[in-house]
C-alpha cells in the first residue's frame, strides 16, 4: 500500500493506457496536418522567405544597411543574437537540470523546450556571422592551419571565447535532443503503415530496439549528457555576458553580468515555452493531458522567479554604479533611464520587473489567456533589455564629442521579426514530423499521483 | 554477454506482457530459474528491469571522463601552441600562454569531447545503428513488454521456456529463429 501523506498532483490526466499514451502524441506525426497548420506555416514560411531576401541583401551590400554606426558599432544584429541564445537555455535547463534535480513534470515539455533551443541557437547563430560583414571570410573564425603566417586566432578574445561557447552549446543540445528522440522514432517505425515513413523513422531510429541493457547504457548516456549540459548552459550565457563585461565602457564593465545574463536567459527561456506551449495545446487538444494546467504553472512560477532575479540585477547595477563614487559610472545609468534612450528602459522594467507580479495570483499562474500575454511581455521585455545594454551603454561613454544615436532602419526591423519566420518555420516542421512529447519518458511517470488499475500502491 | 546484446543470429523463446509490472516480476522469475542470457525489450526504461534482470552498471561514465581529460589536454595544448609556440603575439602586454583566458575555452573541449564520446561510446556499446533489427511484436515499442531466453543460455530448453514464461503470466509465447 502507498504510505504518501501528501497525494502527488498526476502528470497525466485522464485514465490512460500505455497505449493511448502513444497514440495521443503521435496523433500529430501520423495524420495529414490541418488546415490550421499549413496557414501557420505558409505564414511563417513567407517571413522566412522575407528574411532571407533581407539577409542577401545586407550580404551584398554591407552591414551599414542597418542602423550600426560611430560610436554604436553593435547594433540589432548583436541584441537579437543575445536574446535568440538567450531563448535557448530554458529548453537545456529543463531537459538537464530539472533532469538532475529529479522534477518528473519536465518530462513532458523537455522535448519541446529542448527543440526550441536548438532552432532558437541555429536563429542566433545567423547574427554573429552576418554581423562580421563579410559572412564569407567567417571560417577564419576557427583556429586551422593557414598559409598566412600561420596566424592563429586570439584565444585571449571574449569573442572567441562566445565561438567556442555557442558551437560547442549548438553541438552537444542537438546531440541531446537527437539521442532523446532515438527511442521514440523506434515507435514511429513499428506503427508505421506506409514504407516510406518506416523506411525514414528506421533510419532515424539507428534500429533501437528496446531491450533492456540498451535501456540501461541510454539511461546512464542521458544522465551524463545531462550532467555536461548544465555547466555548458551556464558557461555559455557567461560567456556571452564576458563579450561586454570584459570591455573597460560604463555599463557593460562590471562583474554582475555573468550571473545577471544568465537569470535573464532562463526568464526570457521560459517565456518563449509558455508562449509556444499555449499555442501548442490549442493546435493539438489532445497534448492538454499532458502538458497539463500544473506544468505551465510551475513555468510561471520559474518566469516569475527569475523575473525576480533580473528585476534584483537592475536595481544592483544602479546601486553599485552610485555606491563605486565613478561619474561615467553614474552618468550611463542616469543616462539609461532618463537619457534618449529613456523609453526603452522603462519598456524593460515594465515587462520584466512589473508585469511578471501577475503571477503572485494563482488565478492568473493558471490562466491560460493571461500566462500567453504575459510570456509575449516577456519576450519584449528581454529583447529591450539586451538593446539597453547594447545600445545604451555605446551611445554615450566617456567623451561627449564621441555620443550619438543609433539609426534604426528598415532593414533592423526586417531582420529582427524575419528572425521569427526563420525560428517558427522550423517549429512547424518539427511540430508536424518529430513527436512533440516524448513517449518514451512520459510513460514512466503516467501514473504518478495516480491510483493504477489492478495495483495496490500508487505506481512506483 | 557480447552476443546476447546485439541483434545476434541465435534464436530463442520470447514472452510478452501487457504490464510492466509483472514483466519485471517474471523477469526477477526467470533469472531465479537459473538463466543468465536472457534480455527484456520494453517500450520504455521499466523502473527495476535492471535489478530484475541482474544487469551492471554501465561503463560508459568511464569513457565520458577519459574523454573529458583527453578534451581538457586538447584545449590547453591547442592554445599553447598556437599562442606560444607556432606564431607568438603580443597581445597587451599578456604572457603568451594566458592561463586564465584560456580557461574558457579548455572548458567547453572538456564538454564537447566528453558528450560526443558519451554518445559515440552508446553508439558502439549498443552497436547502433542497426540495421533492419528483427522485430519480436511491433508493439514493444509501444506498450507491450517482452522477456526473451536465448537459445544460447545453458539451461535452455524449448519446452521448458514456453512452460515457465506461460507460469508467469505472459499473454502470449513465441519461438523465433533469430533474434
Amino acid at each position: 500500500m502507498s504510505t504518501n501523506t501528501v497525494a502527488r498532483k498526476p502528470l497525466v490526466l485522464g485514465n490512460k493506457t500505455y497505449k493511448d499514451v502513444t497514440d495521443d502524441i503521435l496523433g500529430p506525426v501520423e495524420s495529414a496536418p490541418s488546415k490550421r497548420w499549413f496557414a501557420l506555416f505558409l505564414s511563417a514560411k513567407m517571413l522566412f522567405l522575407f528574411y532571407i531576401l533581407h539577409i542577401a541583401y545586407i550580404v551584398a551590400v554591407g552591414i551599414g544597411l542597418l542602423g550600426v554606426n560611430h560610436p554604436i558599432a553593435w547594433g540589432t544584429m548583436i541584441v537579437t543574437f543575445v536574446f535568440w541564445i538567450g531563448i535557448g537555455h530554458a529548453g537545456t535547463l529543463i531537459s538537464a537540470v530539472l533532469f538532475l534535480f529529479r522534477q518528473k513534470w519536465r518530462t513532458s515539455v523537455a522535448r519541446s523546450a529542448e527543440a526550441m533551443t536548438v532552432f532558437a541557437v541555429m536563429t542566433a547563430g545567423i547574427f554573429p556571422l552576418i554581423h562580421t560583414g563579410r559572412p564569407w571570410l567567417d571560417f577564419w573564425l576557427m583556429p586551422y592551419p593557414n598559409q598566412r603566417g600561420p596566424l592563429w586566432v586570439n584565444f585571449r578574445s571574449p569573442l572567441l571565447w562566445d565561438v567556442f561557447a555557442v558551437s560547442t552549446y549548438a553541438t552537444v543540445s542537438a546531440v541531446f535532443w537527437y539521442v532523446g528522440m532515438v527511442p521514440d522514432f523506434a515507435t514511429i517505425r513499428d506503427r508505421a503503415k506506409t514504407k516510406l515513413r518506416r523506411m525514414i523513422y528506421g533510419a532515424l531510429s539507428l534500429g533501437w530496439r528496446g531491450s533492456a541493457r540498451d535501456w540501461a547504457h541510454y539511461e546512464m548516456v542521458y544522465l551524463v549528457l545531462a550532467g555536461l549540459s548544465t555547466p555548458l548552459v551556464l558557461s555559455v550565457h557567461t560567456i556571452v555576458s564576458f563579450d561586454f563585461a570584459v570591455s573597460m565602457l560604463p555599463g557593460w564593465h562590471t562583474t554582475i553580468f555573468p550571473p545577471y545574463f544568465v537569470a535573464g536567459a532562463i526568464f526570457s527561456g521560459f517565456g518563449m515555452v509558455v508562449t509556444l506551449l499555449t499555442l501548442v495545446r490549442i493546435g493539438f487538444p489532445q497534448f492538454k493531458n499532458y502538458i497539463t494546467i500544473d506544468h505551465m504553472e510551475v513555468m510561471n512560477k520559474i518566469i516569475m522567479a527569475t523575473g525576480l532575479m533580473v528585476g534584483y540585477a537592475y536595481g544592483s547595477e544602479f546601486f553599485i554604479a552610485w555606491y563605486s563614487g565613478n561619474p561615467f559610472e553614474v552618468y550611463a545609468f542616469t543616462n539609461r533611464a532618463f537619457g534618449p534612450y529613456w523609453w526603452a528602459y522603462w519598456i524593460m522594467i515594465t515587462c520584466n520587473v512589473v508585469i511578471p507580479q501577475l503571477f503572485w495570483f494563482e488565478r492568473f499562474r493558471r490562466s491560460i489567456p493571461v500566462m500567453f500575454v504575459v510570456s509575449i511581455f516577456v519576450n519584449i521585455g528581454m529583447w529591450f533589455e539586451r538593446f539597453v545594454i547594447t545600445v545604451t551603454s555605446l551611445h554615450r561613454d566617456f567623451l561627449p564629442s564621441n555620443w550619438g544615436m543609433y539609426a534604426w532602419s528598415w532593414f533592423d526591423t526586417a531582420i529582427l521579426f524575419g528572425s521569427f519566420g526563420m525560428f517558427l518555420t522550423i517549429f512547424m516542421l518539427y511540430l508536424k514530423f518529430v513527436p512533440a512529447i516524448s513517449i518514451a519518458e512520459v510513460k514512466p511517470v503516467l501514473y504518478v499521483g495516480k491510483k493504477r488499475p489492478g495495483h495496490l500502491g500508487g505506481g512506483h | 554477454m557480447a552476443k546476447n546484446n546485439g541483434s545476434g543470429k541465435s534464436g530463442g523463446v520470447a514472452g510478452i506482457w501487457l504490464d510492466d509490472h509483472d514483466c519485471v516480476v517474471a523477469a526477477t522469475k526467470v533469472r531465479e530459474a537459473g538463466f543468465k542470457k536472457f534480455d527484456a525489450i520494453t517500450p520504455f526504461p521499466v523502473h527495476g528491469m535492471e535489478e530484475a534482470i541482474g544487469i551492471k552498471r554501465s561503463i560508459i561514465p568511464y569513457v565520458t571522463f577519459v574523454f573529458a581529460l583527453i578534451g581538457l589536454a586538447c584545449g590547453v595544448a591547442l592554445q599553447q601552441w598556437t599562442s606560444a609556440v607556432s606564431w607568438p603575439i603580443n597581445v597587451g602586454g599578456k604572457p603568451f600562454f594566458s592561463g586564465p583566458a584560456f580557461v574558457p575555452i579548455m572548458f567547453e573541449l572538456t564538454i564537447l569531447f566528453s558528450a560526443l564520446a558519451s554518445v559515440v561510446a552508446l553508439f558502439a556499446i549498443c552497436r547502433l545503428p542497426k540495421h533492419d533489427p528483427p522485430v519480436i511484436d511491433p508493439d514493444l515499442t509501444s506498450h507491450k513488454f517482452a522477456i526473451f531466453i536465448s537459445e544460447e543460455d545453458a539451461g535452455y530448453n524449448v519446452e521448458r521456456c514456453e512452460q515457465l514464461l506461460k507460469s508467469l503470466g505472459a499473454a502470449e509465447v513465441k519461438r523465433l529463429s533469430h533474434y
